[in-house]
C-alpha cells in the first residue's frame, strides 16, 4: 500500500496510507489533511494543490505535462524546483513519497 | 442530537462542516443529505465519470474516518419536509422518513434542482437530466445503448455532456435557444470560439433552437421536433436548461428569498442567526468595486467554499468578509475554459490568441480596468488575472495587447495601479 508523508510549512507531519493509483491531492483531502485546498477536484485548473516533493523522490515521478506547468507559474506561492500539482501525482504500489505544502493555496 | 445541523451535504455543506473543525469549533454538527450516497463532488459527472474516467469512489469527499474522527454525524437519504423554528435560531427539522433532527442552529446548502422542459414528451423514459450522482448512473447506464443523443440546453453542463458524449463516439446534436453557446456565462468571443471547435470536433449545434416537444416511437423516445417542424432523431434527450435555487424551506420559515435565499456579506439570512451557502444563496456581489447594493448568486465550486469559510466565521461569532475572486472552470472535451472574475459592467475586449499553442483568452476591462478573463487552454492568462484581480493590481489593456507578452510580467501592483 502507497504512504505519503506530508510536512506543513511549519514543519508539522503526519503520514498516510493511500490506494494505488490515487493522486497526493486526494489522498490527502480525503483525510483531511490541511495544507492542500484542490477547489478543482483534480481537473487541473485551480492550482490549490501545489506541493514541494522531497527531490529524492522527485527524481522518480514521470514528468509534468505542460498545462500543468503552466499553473504551477500562478501558484500563490512561488514554484521551486521540486514543485509539482499534487493532483497529478498518481502513486504506485509501495511508493512512500514525502511532500510539503506550502504556507498558503489561494 | 442539538448543535449544528446543515441541511444539504454537497461542496457548500462539507466545506461548512470541514472549516468549522478547521477553525476549531467543536459544537455538535450534523451534516445531513438527500441522496442515498456518502457527500460526493458533482464537476466530474459530467465529465470524467460520465466516460468512465474515474470512478464514483474517487468523487467521495472525505473517509468515513475523517468524519468519525472529527465527530461530524453525516446523514444520508433524509429529505426535510417542514422546519420549526425558534427566535434564537433552535427548532427541530422534520424529515420525510418520521426521523426529526433538533438543531441549535441552522445552515441551509440546499443547493439547486435543474430546471425542468415543460413541454409535451418529456416524461418519456430516455428523457434525462444531469445534476447528481444518480441523474450520472442513469446516463451512464443508457449510453451504451443510444446512438443519437440530443441535449437539449448550451450551458457548461449541456456542452460538457455533449463533449463527453461525442468523444464516447455517440452522434450528438445540441440544440440552444438563444444566439451563442455558454450566454449566460461568457462573452461573445469566448461562445464563437467554442462553437467553432465543438462543431469542429463533430458535434451537430442547433442555435436559436426552438424545441417544441419530444416525440414519442411506442414508449420511447424517437426524437425533437423544433418548432420549424424539423425532426431531430433521438434515442436519448438530455436536459440542461438551468437551475431553480431551493428556496422552498427557507420561504417556510419566513426568510427573505430573491432568486436565492438573502444573505449578507457574512452568509446570514435575514433572521439574523440561520447562514445560507452556496448556490442556494444570494449574496451581495463580493467582487471590489461592485456597485452598491448589487447581488449575485454562483452555481460554483469557488463560491460554496469560500462563502462557507465566511458562514463558519459567522458561526462562531466572528465577522469576516469574503475573500478572494469568484472563478470558475469548464472541461469540455479538449477545452480547458477557465474564467476568472465577473465581466459584468465591462465597456471592452482584449482577445488574445495563440493559434499555434492553440491557446485563446478574452480580457474584459471598465476603461484601464481589467474585471475579468475567459481563458481557453491558457492558464498562463488565466493565474495572471485571477493573482491579479485578487491582489487588487491591474493588467493595462496596451501591454496585454502584446500576444507575445506574459500578463505576469506586466502586472501592475497595487499602489502603482491605484495612481494611474
Amino acid at each position: 500500500m502507497p504512504q505519503v508523508t506530508y510536512t506543513d510549512h511549519l514543519g508539522g507531519q503526519c503520514t498516510v496510507e493511500a490506494n494505488v493509483g490515487d493522486s497526493v491531492m486526494e489522498t490527502a483531502v480525503r483525510n483531511g489533511v490541511p495544507g492542500i485546498v484542490a477547489e478543482c477536484g483534480g481537473s487541473l485548473s485551480c492550482a490549490t494543490c501545489h506541493v514541494f516533493v522531497e527531490p529524492a523522490d522527485f527524481a522518480g515521478l514521470p514528468p509534468m505535462e505542460d498545462m500543468e506547468d503552466e499553473m504551477l507559474y500562478g501558484a500563490a506561492v512561488d514554484r521551486e524546483e521540486t514543485s509539482r500539482l499534487s493532483c497529478q501525482v498518481r502513486l504506485a504500489d509501495g511508493a512512500h513519497l514525502h511532500v510539503t505544502t506550502p504556507a498558503t493555496q489561494v | 442530537m442539538a448543535g449544528l445541523l446543515i441541511i444539504g451535504s454537497s461542496q457548500a455543506g462539507v466545506s461548512l462542516a470541514t472549516s468549522l473543525r478547521a477553525l476549531g469549533h467543536d459544537g455538535a454538527i450534523t451534516l445531513l443529505g438527500d441522496e442515498n450516497h456518502r457527500p460526493y463532488q458533482r464537476p466530474a459527472l459530467s465529465k470524467e465519470f460520465l466516460q468512465g474516467e474515474v470512478s464514483k469512489e474517487s468523487l467521495i469527499f472525505r473517509t468515513a474516518d475523517y468524519w468519525a474522527a472529527h465527530h461530524i454525524d453525516v446523514v444520508k437519504n433524509e429529505r426535510i419536509l417542514r422546519i420549526t423554528k425558534e427566535a434564537d435560531g433552535s427548532g427541530v427539522a422534520y424529515a420525510l422518513s418520521g426521523a426529526e433532527f433538533g438543531f441549535d442552529r441552522l445552515a441551509l446548502t440546499v443547493g439547486a434542482r435543474a430546471r425542468k422542459l415543460l413541454l409535451p414528451g418529456v416524461d418519456l423514459p430516455g428523457v434525462l437530466y444531469l445534476r447528481n450522482a444518480d441523474d450520472a448512473l442513469e446516463l451512464k447506464a443508457r449510453v451504451p445503448a443510444a446512438r443519437r443523443i440530443v441535449v437539449i440546453g448550451g450551458g457548461f453542463i449541456g456542452i460538457e455532456a455533449a463533449a463527453s458524449l461525442n468523444k464516447m463516439g455517440r452522434t450528438v446534436t445540441l440544440l440552444e435557444s438563444g444566439p451563442r453557446l455558454a450566454g449566460r456565462a461568457v462573452g461573445e468571443e469566448t461562445a464563437a470560439r467554442l462553437l467553432e471547435h465543438h462543431r469542429s470536433r463533430g458535434i451537430d449545434i442547433v442555435l436559436e433552437a426552438q424545441v417544441a416537444r419530444i416525440v414519442p416511437r411506442g414508449d420511447r423516445v424517437a426524437g425533437v421536433e423544433l418548432a420549424d417542424g424539423t425532426l431531430v432523431e433521438a434515442d436519448l434527450v438530455l436536459v440542461g436548461v438551468g437551475v431553480i435555487p431551493n428556496t422552498e424551506l427557507a420561504e417556510s420559515l419566513g426568510l427573505l428569498c430573491d432568486n436565492g435565499i438573502r444573505v449578507d456579506r457574512y452568509a446570514v439570512a435575514s433572521d439574523g442567526v440561520t447562514v445560507a451557502v452556496g448556490d442556494c444563496a444570494n449574496l451581495p456581489n463580493p467582487v471590489p468595486g461592485a456597485p452598491e447594493g448589487d447581488r449575485v448568486r454562483f452555481e460554483s465550486v469557488n463560491n460554496a467554499i469560500e462563502q462557507a469559510k465566511v458562514a463558519a466565521y459567522a458561526l462562531t461569532g466572528r465577522q469576516e468578509e469574503y475573500a478572494g475572486i469568484p472563478w470558475f472552470w469548464s472541461n469540455q472535451g479538449e477545452v480547458k475554459l477557465q474564467i476568472a472574475g465577473l465581466s459584468t459592467g465591462h465597456d471592452r475586449v482584449l482577445v488574445r490568441r495563440d493559434e499555434a499553442k492553440g491557446r485563446f483568452s478574452v480580457l474584459y476591462y471598465r476603461g484601464e480596468r481589467i474585471l475579468a478573463a475567459d481563458c481557453i487552454n491558457a492558464p498562463l492568462d488565466f493565474m495572471a488575472v485571477k493573482n491579479a484581480l485578487a491582489k487588487g493590481a491591474n493588467i493595462p489593456f496596451a501591454a496585454a495587447s502584446e500576444a507575445a507578452v506574459q500578463l505576469k510580467s506586466v502586472t501592475v501592483e497595487p499602489a502603482a495601479a491605484a495612481a494611474n
